[in-house]
């Protein structure tokens, strides 16, 4: 495991340090100017709130219906992760949205939908955290409406008339904003493994305890 | 499927022969959603007098709230007389009785429902007889896209900590696109020229919402009950 | 001592993205595509280095925050991990 987790370390950590550089390297976005720069991390950060939802509900799924221990303590790492990417859009998004749109909020599509996909989530801690016992089930129903939910988002920005730039974005980008922005992609993709691997370390680490818990009182 | 059917159509007629023997439920229920009403007209006035565009939002909040109460006071019931185990040992499928209960919650709410539309519509002046067909359909599909999800969780929560905050907690952020699509529907038709092509688009938006509600909660309520 | 230094960096910048952004501009149309430019025309009415600086120290910090969360519960959980094998081994 750990011949894994120390190249994955030093992978994740080189792309993250670089990143600004390649991102200061970019051209300029015609009509944002320098405020679109946020788009390389703000981007990433949204792909990585929707994947972790998606791996937060199916993990869920496997805990409920074929009762996989491993699958509960994936599923909560993944559901953690959601609310940290999910905290950074939603920061990112408003920083943007002021010198671009003007306001820091607006309730249109995308944005209430991500909000509420965050929400959700933050949920899924909440219950998880003062449920009491057998809350991790309910959880996992929380969990599997979620990641109902992501497409939805998704899709919101296509079909309703938003501020919000529509997913079209990233497969027109010219060659010198797509280096770098598949560049912030890639670092992201391995800081979320290794984020995840390590919070899924966590949890094994607490089972273990339990379990030692339960051998001692014997 | 006949089997199916029966058995939630026994649970629901469970329910509200209980209910209707004391009609706890249902009259707190509409008593504390009249006062919502009179909550919000107070509160959002403009020159003294109710926001009469507000009327669709506050329609829909009042239905949201009183909801939620009517779900947590139910499955209280439930909870406190252990039927709801005796229901999971009865050698019938889990799924049937997750719609009797839905069933049994929907009528609650369409009970009132009734009481809150003539309710809004004197308050505010909203023009309910405008297209009352259109008006009952996004009622019926909005009300079963939130009470599909508010079942499953309230009998989820049933055995939890916290059970009372919990079930506005998790309820909220997932029914909230019910509640959106609610009340953009039902503005449409309260417009002084109802637009009936919006109301028809909120309420097919309603309609999909439903069908991934109750396919999901039918889905998770075997696992979820079973220990 | 950490958590000082984070608020510190949080509250400089801050108040220099908040103070920057003053302005209001007119939302422009939905965009289907981003269109690059070699340099940045003339000078715009909102400075928008505070807001992207601060958006990427956004980012740093809570990313920070959040694998010192773990640190702080997987040494919680050693300590403990420690604690009972000393007592198994003892029974």
């Amino acid at each position: 495991m750990s011949r894994v987790f120390v190249p994955l370390v030093f992978v994740a950590l080189v792309l993250f340090a670089s990143a600004p550089l390649v991102v200061a390297n970019a051209p300029f976005e015609q009509t944002m100017g320098l405020v679109q720069k946020i788009f390389y991390y703000h981007v990433p950060s949204a792909m990585l709130m929707f994947v972790s939802a998606f791996v937060c509900g199916i993990a869920s799924a496997l805990y409920l219906f074929r009762r996989s221990a491993v699958a509960d303590r994936v599923a909560v790492a993944a559901g953690e992760l959601v609310v940290l990417f999910g905290l950074i859009v939603l920061v990112t998004g408003p920083l943007w949205a002021r010198k671009a749109w003007g306001v820091w909020w607006e309730w249109d599509a995308r944005l209430t939908s991500s909000l509420l996909l965050w929400m959700i989530f933050v949920a899924y801690l909440l219950v998880r955290r003062f449920g009491g016992p057998g809350s991790e089930k309910l959880a996992g129903a929380m969990a599997l409406f979620g990641m109902a939910n992501v497409p939805f988002v998704y899709v919101s920005v296509n079909y309703w008339r938003t501020l919000h730039p529509k997913t079209s974005v990233v497969m027109t980008l010219t060659p010198g904003m797509r280096g770098a922005f598949w560049f912030c992609v890639a670092a992201f993709v391995a800081l979320y493994v290794l984020l995840l691997t390590v919070r899924k370390r966590l949890e094994d680490r607490r089972a273990t305890v339990e379990q030692l818990y339960l051998a001692t009182e014997e | 499927m006949k089997q199916f059917l029966r058995v939630a159509w026994v649970v629901m007629c469970k329910d509200l022969t209980v209910e209707m023997r004391s009609r706890e439920i249902v009259y707190t229920t509409i008593f504390f959603a009249a006062s919502c009403v009179l909550v919000f007209a107070f509160a959002l006035v403009r020159e003294g007098r109710p926001l009469e565009d507000a009327s669709a939002g506050i329609l829909w909040i009042s239905v949201a709230f009183a909801g939620t109460l009517a779900l947590g006071r139910t499955f209280e019931r439930e909870r406190h007389t252990e039927t709801l185990r005796a229901l999971m040992l009865a050698p019938s499928d889990r799924p049937a009785i997750y719609v009797g209960k839905l069933l049994g919650i929907l009528a609650l709410m369409a009970i009132v429902e009734a009481v809150l539309v003539p309710l809004v519509g004197l308050l505010f002046h909203a023009p309910i007889f405008a297209r009352p067909h259109w008006l009952f359909v996004l009622l019926a599909a909005g009300t079963i896209g939130f009470a599909s999800v508010g079942t499953l969780f309230a009998a989820m929560l049933v055995r939890a900590r916290s059970r009372d905050v919990l079930l506005p907690v998790l309820l909220y952020p997932i029914t909230i696109p019910v509640i959106i699509a609610g009340v953009r529907g039902t503005a449409a038709i309260f417009q002084a020229t109802p637009d009936e092509p919006m109301a028809r688009f909120w309420a097919a938006l309603l309609v999909f919402f439903d069908v991934v509600f109750v396919t999901l909660s039918l889905w998770t309520f075997e696992p979820l009950m079973t220990e | 001592m950490k958590k000082t230094v984070l608020l510190l960096v949080v509250l400089t910048l801050l108040p220099g993205a908040v103070l920057g952004a003053r302005q209001t501009a007119q939302p422009p149309a939905t965009q289907e595509e981003f269109v690059p430019v070699g340099a940045l025309p003339q000078p715009e009415q909102l400075p928008a280095a505070p807001l992207v600086i601060g958006a990427y120290a956004f980012v740093w910090v809570a990313l920070m925050v959040y694998v010192w969360s773990l640190w702080r519960r997987m040494a919680k959980l050693e300590r403990e991990l420690a604690d009972l094998q000393r007592r198994v081994q003892k029974q």
